[in-house]
C-alpha cells in the first residue's frame, strides 16, 4: 500500500490521468481557461435577453421556477394496461406532475399481440395498448381533465391520440381541456430510433394532419414532441443532436405552411425534447443554444409574430445510455448531474432514469429515487432561486456560441441537399450518427473515456433484482383480443377500415377517419394495415 | 441487399475468413450497437453480413443458410430473447446448421443467462462489452479448417 500510494504521489499525469485530450463527451476539446476574450462580441440584448425576451437564451419565461417549476413527469408503461395504471396512480400519489406513457413495442410498430413479430415482445419495453378498449384501462381512475399525459408514440401516434380522446369522451371530458403531448416525431425515426412503419412523405403526411387537427381542436395540447434524445441515444454528439432535432423542426413548419397552415396559429404548440447527457457544461449550452436558434429561425426565417411562436419549450430526459448495468447505483449520481444540468439548462419538463435502467424496466424502489431526485434539486439545492444563473459565464456563453455555430452549419447541409427529408432518403443524418457512434465506442476501448466500473474501477458484483417481465402478458393480451374482436360490430369496424384506405388515398384530413376507427374498436394492427395497404412498409438500407 | 464488403485484414492463416451474420430480431430497432460490432467484426478481418431492422427467425436462418455464416449475432435490446432465441436454434437445428453458433448481445438479464446457455447460445454479451471481446470469442468459437 505505502508504494502504490508513494507511486501516486510522484505521478505528474493531469487530473484525468490519462495523456489524452481534455474534450467533452461529444469529442469538443476544451480550452484550459475561459476568460472575457472568449465573450468579446456577445451582445447582452441581442445574443442573451433577459428570460422571457427574444432570443430566449436565457429561457422561455420571466419568472422561470420561481413562477412554475419544471414539470416532473415520470416515463412508465409495462406489462398490462392494469399494471401501468397501477404504476401511474402510484407515481401521482407520490409527487409526479403529470403522466407519461411507454407503450411496448407491437404498440408502437402498429402490430397486434397476435402478429408473428410480436412474439416474445408483447408488454416487454412498456405497456400494451391494441384498441380503445386497453386505453380505458389504462386510464381507468384518472380523470383526463386533471392529468396531463405525454404518449410517446410515433407511427401510430395519430390512432394512440384517437385512443385518448375517445377515453376521454367516455369520461365526459371534452377535447378543449386535454393537456399533453404525442411525440409523432417521424423524422426522428428515419434517422435514430427506426420506429417507422410507413415511408416518409405518407408519414409526413400523418404529422401534419395531426398538427392541423390539435391546432383547431386541442388548445391544450401540444402537438408533436420535436426530439432529439433518440438522436443522442443513437450516438450522435451534442451538437448534431442540437443540429438535428431543430432542423426537423423547421421541416415540420416548412410542410404545414406549405399545407396552408398559419404559422403564428401551431407554433406555439411545437414542443422539444432533449437528453440530457453526462458532459455538464456542454449540456447547458446546448439547452441555451437551443432557444436562441429557435427563436431566430421562427422569427426570421419563418416571419412568425407572436412571440410564442419564438419559444422552444423543451421536455427533457437524462441519458439513458450513459448508464451502467455494473455496479448500478453509480447510475444514481449520473442521473442526478444530469437533471442538475437540464435544469440550469431551463428545461420545462423533466424525467430522470431509475438506477436499474441498463438492466431492465424501473423497478418501484428505483424510480422512487429517480423521482426524489428531481425534488430534492428543486428543493434543497437552490438552483431554482433565480434563472440562468451560469449566464455570463465566459466559459458557458463561449460554449453556448460554440455549439450554435456548429448547429447553424448542418442547417447550411441539410438545406443544400434539399430539406430534411431528402437528407434522411439519403441517409446523410443516419451516417453522422452511425460514425460518432462508432468513435465513441473505440475512444472507450482505448480508455480515451472513462466509464467508471466499465473500463475503469470494475470490481466483483452480485446481479441486481430486477422487474421481471414475462410471456404471460403476451397471452393475456391476446384473450382481451379475441374477446374484443367477438364482441364488437365487425361490420362497423371494416367500414371505418375503409375510411382510413379511402382518406389515404385522397387528401382529407386522417384523424377523422381514424377517430371513428378507435371509436369502433378497430385495433391498432388493423388500423396500422389499412395504411400499410395503402402507403407500404418502409426498409431501410441495411448499411453499416 | 444486405452489406457484405468484407474489407481489411488478409485471410487469417490462409483459411476463409470468418462469416458472420449481424441480425435484428423481432420489434426492436436499437442498431446501434449491433452496426458498432458489425463494423468492428469488418475491420478485423471478417466477412460481416448485417439484415437490418425486424426480422423474423426465419429470415434470419433462411440469411445464414444463403450466406453460409460460421456466426449468427442476434442483437436483442426488447426483452424478448428468450422466445427469439429458442426458435432460431430450433430453426438451425430443423435445417442441419447446429455448426453455426449463435452469440447474443443487448440487454440480457443475468438470470437468464444460464437457460439461453443450455438452450445453445454459445455467447451472451452484456452492456460493457468490448468490440475486442466479440472479436476474441468468435475466433475462439470458429473451427479453423
Amino acid at each position: 500500500m505505502k508504494k502504490v500510494l508513494e507511486e501516486k504521489a510522484a505521478d505528474p499525469r493531469p487530473a484525468n490521468g490519462r495523456d489524452v485530450p481534455f474534450t467533452t463527451i461529444s469529442g469538443r476539446p476544451i480550452e484550459r481557461l475561459y476568460t472575457p476574450k472568449d465573450v468579446e462580441g456577445l451582445d447582452y440584448d441581442r445574443d442573451l435577453g433577459d428570460p422571457g425576451r427574444y432570443p430566449f437564451t436565457r429561457g422561455i419565461h420571466e419568472t422561470m421556477y420561481r413562477g412554475k417549476a419544471w414539470t416532473m413527469r415520470q416515463f412508465a408503461g409495462f406489462g398490462t394496461p392494469r399494471e401501468t395504471n397501477a404504476r401511474f396512480k402510484y407515481l401521482l400519489e407520490h409527487g409526479s406532475h403529470g403522466l407519461s406513457v411507454a407503450f411496448d413495442l407491437p404498440t408502437l410498430m402498429g402490430r397486434d399481440p397476435d402478429h408473428p413479430l410480436s412474439l416474445g415482445e408483447v408488454g416487454k419495453c412498456g405497456v400494451a395498448v391494441t384498441s380503445l378498449a386497453d386505453m380505458e384501462t389504462l386510464f381507468d381512475g384518472i380523470p383526463l381533465d386533471e392529468v396531463s399525459t405525454s404518449m410517446t408514440i410515433n407511427s401510430p401516434a395519430a390512432m394512440l391520440l384517437a385512443f385518448y380522446i375517445a377515453v376521454a369522451e367516455k369520461q365526459g371530458v371534452p377535447e378543449s381541456k386535454l393537456s399533453g403531448t404525442v411525440q409523432a416525431d417521424i423524422l426522428k425515426e428515419f434517422i435514430a430510433q427506426k420506429e417507422y412503419i410507413f415511408p416518409p412523405r405518407p408519414s409526413m403526411r400523418l404529422v401534419v394532419d395531426m398538427i392541423r387537427y390539435s391546432t383547431e381542436h386541442l388548445p391544450r395540447w401540444n402537438s408533436i414532441s420535436i426530439s432529439g434524445y433518440h438522436i443522442r441515444e443513437a450516438g450522435s454528439t451534442a451538437a448534431q443532436e442540437l443540429a438535428f432535432t431543430l432542423r426537423d423542426g423547421i421541416e415540420y413548419v416548412q410542410w404545414c405552411v406549405e399545407a396552408g397552415m398559419d404559422v403564428d396559429d401551431f407554433a406555439p404548440r411545437l414542443s422539444f425534447f432533449f437528453n440530457s447527457h453526462s458532459d455538464f457544461f456542454e449540456e447547458i449550452a446546448k439547452f441555451r443554444a437551443a432557444r436562441r436558434i429557435w427563436a431566430r429561425v421562427m422569427k426570421e426565417r419563418f416571419g412568425a409574430k407572436n412571440p410564442r411562436s419564438w419559444m422552444c419549450r423543451f421536455h427533457t430526459q437524462t441519458a439513458g445510455v450513459s448508464l451502467t448495468a455494473q455496479q448500478p447505483y453509480n447510475n444514481v449520481v449520473r442521473t442526478a448531474l444530469q437533471a442538475l444540468a437540464a435544469v440550469l439548462g431551463g428545461t420545462q419538463s423533466l424525467h430522470t432514469n431509475s438506477l436499474d435502467e441498463a438492466l431492465a424496466l424501473p423497478t418501484e424502489e428505483a424510480v422512487t429515487i429517480a423521482l426524489r431526485t428531481q425534488q430534492v434539486i428543486a428543493h434543497e439545492s437552490g438552483v431554482v432561486n433565480t434563472a440562468d444563473p451560469l449566464a455570463g459565464s465566459y466559459f458557458v456563453e463561449k460554449l453556448t456560441s460554440d455549439i450554435e455555430a456548429d448547429a447553424l452549419e448542418y442547417f447550411r447541409k441539410i438545406d443544400a441537399i434539399g430539406g430534411m427529408v431528402a437528407a434522411v432518403e439519403r441517409g446523410f443524418p443516419q451516417r453522422e450518427i452511425q460514425e460518432a457512434a462508432f468513435q465513441f465506442q473505440q475512444a472507450v476501448e482505448r480508455r480515451e473515456k472513462i466509464i467508471v466500473g466499465v473500463n475503469g474501477y470494475g470490481m466483483e458484483e452480485k446481479p441486481h433484482p430486477i422487474l421481471y417481465i414475462g410471456e404471460s402478458v403476451g397471452e393475456e393480451q391476446i384473450a382481451r383480443l379475441d374477446a374484443l374482436r367477438a364482441s364488437r360490430d365487425g361490420e362497423a369496424v371494416q367500414r371505418s377500415l375503409q375510411g382510413l384506405r379511402e382518406t389515404a388515398r385522397g387528401s382529407g384530413n386522417l384523424m377523422y377517419p381514424i377517430l371513428e376507427a378507435a371509436r369502433a374498436y378497430a385495433t391498432l394492427g388493423e388500423m396500422c394495415d389499412a395504411f400499410r395497404e395503402v402507403w407500404g412498409e418502409y426498409v431501410e438500407p441495411p448499411v453499416f | 441487399m444486405p452489406d457484405t464488403a468484407g474489407k481489411g485484414a488478409a485471410p487469417e492463416g490462409g483459411s476463409r475468413r470468418i462469416r458472420v451474420l449481424i441480425a435484428k430480431p423481432g420489434l426492436d430497432g436499437h442498431d446501434r450497437g449491433a452496426k458498432v460490432v458489425a463494423r468492428a467484426l469488418r475491420d478485423a478481418g471478417m466477412e460481416v453480413v448485417y439484415t437490418g431492422l425486424r426480422q423474423s427467425p426465419e429470415q434470419i436462418v433462411a440469411a445464414a443458410a444463403q450466406e453460409d455464416v460460421d456466426v449468427v449475432g442476434l442483437s436483442i435490446l426488447s426483452g424478448a430473447h428468450l422466445p427469439i432465441c429458442r426458435r432460431v436454434l430450433e430453426l438451425l437445428a430443423e435445417n442441419r446448421m447446429e455448426s453455426v453458433r449463435v452469440f447474443l448481445g443487448g440487454i440480457i438479464p443475468a438470470q437468464d443467462v444460464p437457460e439461453l446457455q443450455k438452450m445453445g447460445v454459445a455467447q451472451v454479451f452484456q452492456p460493457g462489452a468490448s468490440t475486442q471481446d466479440v472479436v476474441r470469442l468468435i475466433r475462439a468459437a470458429v473451427p479453423r479448417t
